[in-house]
């Protein structure tokens, strides 16, 4: 079987640089979808080949980001395959690994969907789950349909695999509890919950006995610190914990990051209660694969963003911020970071429905926009629904004259930076094929570099 | 005029942003001098005689809508009550299975309805999903299009007689096969169409309060004051094209 694995990485690296060549994108997924049509069981071997086997990473939200930290951590001492842009069905995988030669540790965040598939291929040495919320309803089904999936995927693991899970998050503590040796996160700060639990919240009802849960602190959607007053459910003993949050508006949050190996503080140089939530998972994977507390605390401490999330982007005289939004729970956060930064006075707000964004695009009105509209002055709506979004903010009672619709993400991008005194800042919310738009606009302004260089 | 909706379970039946069908009424009557004051209608609660002008009931998963079905359907007779003199309902997705008869899930257990709508409705294998587009003629003569979006695995199929919402011009529909879509019996509607529904299609929320508003007065339903609906109607068109480029069909 050597030889023809061998022909098809390299027929697999041709076609990516030919994509390269061809200026049709990063060839990011391009080599693994050949890959995957010449031989899927190619994956499973080029996994196999890995020293130190592989770690994969799945949640709604947070996926992109918690891959990076880790591998922030774990790259000082290893060689890693990792799908660093997104691209993360099985093609993607096959293309991180078809692109690392000499790979030590394959990390790769998965999509909810592929997990199962990603897992079974793989036979992973850990599982990272994060979090489940309801997101892009149009592709995945129902949210219980992807947690009893994960259920499956957890339980046909190999023995010697650790499951990472977010035991705030009702599903997952559950999947972790049923699962002997499974390590657990969450955060234990009361003082930073929500007063209630909010509208995106989705995991209301004990997962046993249908229950509302009693929650001693939510703290994003339904994460948080829960217990059922009918059957006892409750969120497991954590494993590892953030205790001890500071928050510093839209520059950083720190914390005391508590193992059972002992205490540290870190420092992280990216904002909100969800990157707490992410350098939880980034540190508890990484200590599964044996990671030091000092290491941890060190790659989680030199991280700064991951593509898109929270980017800032330097254009001349003025930046752009952008910040991904993609589902109710993700872009509540967002907008809970705007608010405690000071949030700005003029937003551009970009909503596509390709497949990549969600073609229902009805999850825009379980955002809670809200907090936004005190300080804002003016929206510019655009993207291919525009027309929708900018009725999102109508009628929570934004004046209509203070909208912009502007359907085309260029002439929106101008007339944002426009409107933007030179040494200001614009503010961009985009949904995920948006965000890859708008890098590409500003790369080709050579502002930054595409996104498969950053990648590489 | 103050309106009074009933919002039935919105902590369960919430998955499809139906508080942006909640908002619109909400906002389209405060810009014609009217107030909308909505009860959240729960478990055990009770429904007295004219008291609410327009229930709404929105989408939930399997779980959920296996959750409060049985509550749902104890109201049933009350509403049944309500709406017989005179007050109006919308239903959607979930809420759209729920005011039927019975829905029978995935695993073959069936859930009871609340019985205002003469259907009911039996999950299939696959799911419907995708942008929608109906037309519909609530008034005689006044045809008019709604654009939704689906995503259902229930076939909902109407009793002989019973009057469907519009006919798909686009989209699956009921049961990807009949042609039609949703329900009427009345002032009462129920639908698939979330999205939500009512910002894209403001005809239909100004048709409801119209309807709310007669309840209230006792009067016939009046033609409410025009709105400048600029955005919705581009809303309207990007997603009826949607629709027609690529709405669902087996």
């Amino acid at each position: 079987m050597r030889a023809p694995l061998a022909l098809e990485i390299a027929l697999a690296r041709g076609a990516a640089r030919l994509s390269r060549l061809a200026g049709t994108g990063g060839g990011t997924t391009l080599p693994g979808k050949l890959l995957w049509k010449l031989d899927p069981g190619a994956v499973d071997r080029l996994a196999a080949r890995l020293p130190h086997g592989s770690a994969v990473i799945s949640a709604t939200n947070g996926k992109t980001t918690t891959a990076a930290m880790a591998a922030r951590i774990l790259e000082p001492s290893m060689r890693l395959a990792h799908n660093r842009a997104g691209a993360n069905l099985v093609s993607g995988v096959a293309s991180a690994l078809v692109a690392a030669r000499d790979a030590e540790l394959g990390l790769f965040e998965v999509d909810e969907a592929a997990l199962p598939e990603v897992a079974g291929r793989l036979s992973p040495r850990a599982v990272s789950l994060g979090n489940l919320f309801r997101d892009q309803l149009d592709r995945y089904g129902e949210l219980e349909l992807v947690a009893q999936r994960w259920r499956e995927m957890a339980s046909a693991l190999p023995r010697a695999s650790t499951l990472v899970a977010n035991a705030d998050d009702p599903q997952l503590g559950a999947i972790a509890s049923e699962r002997h040796g499974s390590v657990v996160f969450g955060l234990d700060d009361p003082r930073h919950a929500s007063p209630e639990l909010q509208h995106a919240a989705d995991s209301k009802w004990c997962v046993r006995c249908g229950t509302p849960y009693e929650y001693a602190a939510a703290y994003i959607g339904h994460l948080g610190d829960y217990r059922c007053p009918s059957c006892g459910h409750a969120r497991p003993p954590l494993d590892v914990a953030a205790r001890e949050i500071e928050l510093h508006g839209l520059e950083s949050v720190s914390f005391s990051l508590d193992t059972p190996e002992g205490s540290t503080r870190v420092a992280l140089q990216v904002p909100g209660l969800y990157n707490v939530y992410n350098a939880l998972a980034a540190a508890t994977l990484a200590r599964g694969l044996g990671a030091s507390l000092d290491a941890i605390a060190a790659g989680l401490q030199g991280f700064s963003a991951a593509f898109g999330r929270f980017e800032r982007i330097q254009l001349d005289e003025r930046s752009l911020l952008v910040l991904l939004i993609k589902n109710p729970a993700g872009a509540n956060e967002v907008v809970r970071t705007l608010v405690a930064g000071g949030a700005p006075g003029l937003l551009l707000v970009a909503l596509n429905d390709e497949i990549a964004d969600g073609r229902d695009v009805s999850w825009i009105w379980d955002v809670d926009f809200e907090p936004l509209l005190g300080s804002l002055r003016r929206l510019i709506a655009t993207g291919e629904r525009a027309a929708e979004l900018a009725l999102r903010f109508k009628y929570a009672g934004f004046a209509e004259d203070a909208i912009e619709v502007v359907p085309s993400l260029e002439a929106a991008l101008d007339r944002g930076l426009e409107l933007t005194p030179p040494g200001g800042e614009l503010t961009a919310l985009p949904t995920y094929t948006a965000m890859l738009a708008l890098r590409d606009l500003v790369a080709r302004r050579g502002f930054v570099k595409p996104y498969w260089e950053q990648a590489a | 005029m103050k309106i009074v909706v009933g919002h039935l379970f919105p902590d369960y039946l919430n998955i499809y942003a139906d508080r942006g069908n909640i908002a619109v009424l909400t906002r389209r009557a405060a810009w014609r001098g009217h107030e909308v004051e909505v009860r959240a209608l729960g478990a055990g609660d009770e429904i007295r005689p004219g008291a609410h002008d327009l229930f709404y009931v929105g989408g939930g998963q399997d779980r959920e809508q296996e959750l409060i079905a049985p509550a749902l359907a104890a109201l049933g007779p009350a509403l049944q009550d309500a709406v017989g003199e005179g007050a109006a309902a919308l239903a959607v997705c979930g809420g759209y299975q729920l005011f039927g008869r019975f829905y029978r899930d995935q695993s073959g257990d069936e859930l009871p309805g609340a019985g205002l709508l003469p259907l009911h409705t039996v999950a299939g294998e696959r799911r419907m999903i995708g942008d929608v587009l109906l037309e519909c003629e609530l008034e005689p003569g006044e045809q008019r299009t709604l654009a939704g979006f689906e995503n259902h695995a229930g076939r909902t199929v109407l009793e002989d007689g019973a009057e469907p919402l519009g006919r798909v011009l686009a989209g699956f529909g009921n049961d990807g096969e009949s042609g039609f879509e949703g329900c009427r019996a009345g002032r009462v509607l129920g639908t698939y169409l979330h999205g939500p529904l009512l910002p894209r299609n403001p005809w239909l929320a100004d048709w409801l309060l119209a309807q709310a508003l007669a309840h209230r007065t006792g009067g016939d339903p009046l033609e409410l004051e025009p709105l400048a609906d600029e955005l919705e109607g581009e809303a309207h068109a990007v997603s009826a094209d949607r629709a027609r480029t690529r709405g669902g069909r087996f």
